[in-house]
């Protein structure tokens, strides 16, 4: 089966939760974005952000875990039902990329997915195009991260 | 707060800033990939074979982090900078494998003032990452927030 086959266009589906504590905030961040507010609990008080919050890589990365952890459940029911699984390739990257708030130490995000579209390629035949949206929101329901996100399937 | 090398002001349109070089180790590959992206190609350098990539490739967000540690080092850390509001685009374009060097460049494609908040300005950058080969690897565009050097009113 296709991708599109198994969530239509538009509904959203929630893959997961990811709690941020301050020590994977500060791992995360003194590898790959050590900015003041993403290492210091004390000097990010200061800082715009007001307190300790997440590099928003780190924020993107958590919804490529639970996205991981999802689709292999996906994979593992569809083929208990006798179903074969969409065949799925890298990604060629996103756009339209927004954090919208803050992810402070202790927060605890949950990601969606949801379809927006898909086409094959006439440029590479065998090869579909598919666009989600992908989203997290913490634990008080406000938007955290929004983004565009393009994944190939093969037919 | 101790003064910043760049500010607002020092980042005119065309000025470019040299990036890494960041040498990208299959132990890396794999431990990002283990906590983020767990799938067979950025785990072990047979699956990697196996896939279109080629070889033990790192996760795209593992690239992003890393292109964002370049930045950091080139100038952020060392600017007024006060966060970004996202990421207009940004595209995978090769695989980085185990092995890999990555660098590249930043370019200011804009900057302007804030209206809505005086004293800060936005700065639109061109990003750029190659491997040893010259092959792009991550090419994307976002904006940054940097503060002034001097408060100047923009025109209304």
């Amino acid at each position: 089966m296709k991708l599109i086959d198994l969530h239509p266009v538009g509904q959203k589906v929630e893959i997961g939760t990811v709690h941020f504590s301050p020590e994977d905030i500060v791992r995360f961040a003194k590898q790959f974005d050590p900015q003041i507010f993403h290492v210091d609990a004390e000097a990010a008080k200061e800082s715009l952000f007001g307190g300790l919050c997440a590099s928003g890589w780190h924020t993107c990365s958590g919804w490529m875990r639970c996205y991981v952890s999802f689709f292999e459940a996906e994979e593992k029911r569809l083929r208990d039902e006798g179903l074969e699984p969409p065949k799925m390739g890298p990604s060629p990257g996103f756009k339209k990329l927004s954090w919208l708030k803050p992810v402070f130490a202790g927060d605890t995000i949950t990601y969606s997915v949801t379809p927006l579209g898909s086409r094959t390629l006439s440029s590479r035949p065998g090869w579909i195009m598919n666009q989600v949206l992908c989203e997290g929101h913490n634990q008080h329901g406000e938007p955290v991260v929004r983004f565009e996100s393009a994944i190939v399937e093969f037919e | 707060m101790a003064e910043k090398t760049y500010a607002f002001e020092d980042f005119t349109a065309g000025r470019s800033f040299a990036l890494g070089p960041k040498h990208v180790t299959a132990e890396e590959i794999i431990a990002f990939a283990r906590e983020f992206d767990p799938q067979p190609m950025h785990l072990s350098e047979e699956a990697g074979k196996a896939s279109i990539l080629g070889g033990l490739s790192a996760s795209g967000w593992h690239t992003s982090g890393m292109m964002m540690r370049m930045l950091t080092d080139a100038f952020l850390l060392e600017s007024t900078s006060q966060g970004s509001p996202g990421i207009d685009f940004l595209e995978w374009r090769n695989p980085v494998l185990a092995g890999d060097t990555l660098s590249g460049t930043t370019t200011v494609v804009e900057a302007r003032p804030l209206r809505s908040r005086p004293g800060i300005g936005v700065v639109r950058f061109r990003h750029e990452i190659v491997n040893q080969k010259g092959e792009p690897v991550c090419t994307g565009e976002n904006a940054i927030m940097m503060g002034m050097r001097t408060l100047t009113e923009s025109a209304a």
